[in-house]
């Protein structure tokens, strides 16, 4: 039997392992991109679990918002990116340094 | 169903979302070089149209303001007097930036009628997020303000500083999307509710379970990066020094307003009964800000970092506030942030004003000398400085001082201490810059001169002379803050 406690857990390791790729990556700024994508999909899961489970629609009404505001974000950081490889030829963090204090 | 009146309580942000597409119309077919105008060329039309714009987005706000709060599409849209005064601010901001930001993006060939329709975007986010009685309002109100502000942080293409500053920014910005989301689907679960006041009545009835505790340690941690409170700080430096002056002086004024309306809706609006709970959190960012803030600040030889740093401290006494949970210390938590977004524009306009082409007066030795170049601007830069400093009788003491009784109002002595102390640290780093404006020798060869461009000269003069004045006559601003927290 499927609980709410199992979607849960899925959605809580799916967020971990997107952060904690955020901090330890440290090659290439597209796998950031997608470690973002992946926490609102975690984050999507928590929130159609537990609308299912409440028997409460709004949950799933927020999940569409959400996927529609990550779908610009996304366009937007890629644009970012582009203009980051005209300006260095380089999408590696390790190099994005020259601010520091 | 929405009907006539839902649309006319959410009037001033739709006129903006109409008049922002149709400047972006006006920007794509006008002659941008060629008079079109009264002698005005297509840029000069734009510019003084978008501040014509948000000049009547303000008298909307005001002229329509209801006597008691309303609620708009089913409660997703609340209007009530914190909404109303942190619009007009923020949109008064906005204006401010505008007539600061020509002659600056002009030198940059970066006067392009993106940076007023991205502008103006922004702000109808902010004031989305402060008017929101929904989570899924904050949330979309929260990425309509970001989302414009990462493109407008990359406004200069072919800068590498401003790229690298936007992908910071990105990246730390969609990570607290992420877990203020993270939060609010906790606290969704705890309560089956997304609305807000319905959510404070859950929140009362249902006890404290854990799981809501859980998405209020999210939901704060999220707040705390869109307010830059330390330990989630990190992205505040590298942007203001990244972005083009024009865009940091807006990422350093109208969204802390927003941040502040987004802390109150979600934590006094929604959570406002686990208030015991979030008051010690907010204490420890509080004490974080404020160290962090004021003592890196003291290390840093470029100007707009130094403020950065300075920003983190100012959100240290925005929270000591917010900690207060009360109507005494959101009244004087949103005096600071009205404060701080004054002095922060004005501070940056000075800086504004004094960049040219191929110098963008960033360095705090650029400054040297500004009292035998341009007097006028020193003794602006001075009284901002004091300002930001927290003398008396300029409107940053007062506020720094509402903060603090209310602070200790609520019980928290040791921290109105603790903010006091880091006030006098902090005194150093302002001194500082007005030390090297009227006793260092001017650099030789340098051309310290202010822009020639008169209304901005004009604006900015009494936008730092204001500063003295609500110093001075702070009674009906305060009593405007007061009257829309009733007790």
């Amino acid at each position: 039997m499927i609980t709410l406690s199992h979607f849960i857990v899925l959605g809580a390791v799916l967020f971990c392992i997107a952060v904690a790729s955020l901090f330890i990556n440290r090659k290439n700024v597209i796998v950031l991109l997608m470690s973002i994508e992946l926490m609102l999909l975690a984050v999507n899961i928590n929130f159609v679990a537990f609308s299912r489970f409440l028997g409460d629609v709004a949950g799933q009404v927020f999940v569409f918002f959400i996927l529609t505001v990550a779908a610009a974000e996304t366009a937007i950081g890629l644009a970012i990116l582009v203009l980051l490889f005209r300006n260095r030829s380089t999408i590696n963090i390790a190099e994005i340094d020259s601010m520091k204090g | 169903m929405p009907n006539l009146n839902d649309i006319l309580i959410m009037l001033p942000e739709l006129y903006l979302v109409a008049a922002a597409c149709l400047l972006l119309l006006v920007d794509a077919f006008m002659k941008a070089e060629q008079p079109v105008l009264l002698g005005l060329n297509g840029r000069e039309v734009l510019h003084w149209t978008s501040i014509l714009v948000v000049l009547v987005a303000i008298y909307l706000v005001i002229s329509g303001q209801p006597e008691q709060p309303v609620r708009a599409f089913g409660g997703m849209f609340v209007r009530d007097g914190v909404a109303e005064i942190l619009k007009v601010f923020a949109l008064l901001c906005v204006a401010l930036i505008f007539i600061y930001a020509r002659s600056y993006l002009a030198d940059r060939k970066l006067f392009v009628g993106e940076f007023y329709t991205l502008m103006i975007f922004a702000v109808i986010g902010v004031m989305l997020l402060v008017s929101a009685g929904n989570l899924i309002t904050v949330y979309l109100g929260l990425e309509l303000l970001t989302l414009s502000s990462y493109a407008l942080v990359a406004l200069n293409r072919d800068s590498k500083l401003s790229s690298e500053a936007a992908v910071k920014y990105f990246v730390l910005g969609a990570l607290a999307s992420g877990m203020l989301l993270y939060g609010m689907s906790m606290v969704y679960g705890a309560t089956a509710t997304l609305d807000l006041a319905t959510l404070h009545n859950a929140a009362a009835h249902t006890g404290v379970p854990n799981l809501l505790l859980f998405g209020l340690i999210f939901m704060i941690i999220g707040i705390g990066f869109k307010l830059g409170a330390a330990p989630f700080h990190m992205w505040i430096p590298d942007v203001y020094q990244g972005s083009p002056t024009a865009v940091t002086i807006f990422i350093g004024s109208a969204p802390k307003l927003a941040a502040f309306g987004m802390a109150y809706r979600l934590l006094e609006s929604g959570l406002g009964d686990l208030s015991a709970h979030w008051q010690q959190m907010l204490a420890a960012l509080a004490v974080l800000s404020l160290a962090i803030g004021n003592l890196v600040a003291i290390v840093q030889t470029n100007l707009k970092r130094l403020l950065a740093y300075s920003t983190i401290s100012h959100m240290g006494y925005l929270l000591l506030g917010l900690v207060n949970a009360g109507p005494e210390g959101y009244a004087s938590a949103l005096f600071y942030a009205i404060s701080y977004a004054l002095m922060g524009t004005a501070a940056f306009g000075v800086i504004l004003a004094l960049a040219r082409a191929g110098f963008e007066c960033e360095e705090i030795d650029d400054l040297k000398g500004l009292n035998q170049r341009s007097p006028w601007m020193a003794f602006l830069m001075m009284l901002v400085m004091f300002s930001l400093a927290g003398v008396p009788p300029l409107f940053g003491f007062f506020a720094k001082f509402l903060v603090l009784q209310s602070a200790i109002h609520a019980g928290m002595l040791w921290l109105a201490i603790v903010g006091a102390v880091f006030a006098i640290i902090g005194l150093y780093y302002y001194l500082r810059v007005v030390k090297v404006m009227y006793f260092d020798a001017p650099v030789e060869g340098t051309e310290l001169k202010p822009q020639r461009d008169p209304a901005m000269r004009l604006v900015l003069s009494l936008n730092a002379l204001t500063l003295l004045v609500l110093g001075l006559y702070w009674g009906p601003l305060l009593g405007w803050c007061k009257s829309v927290f009733p007790g």
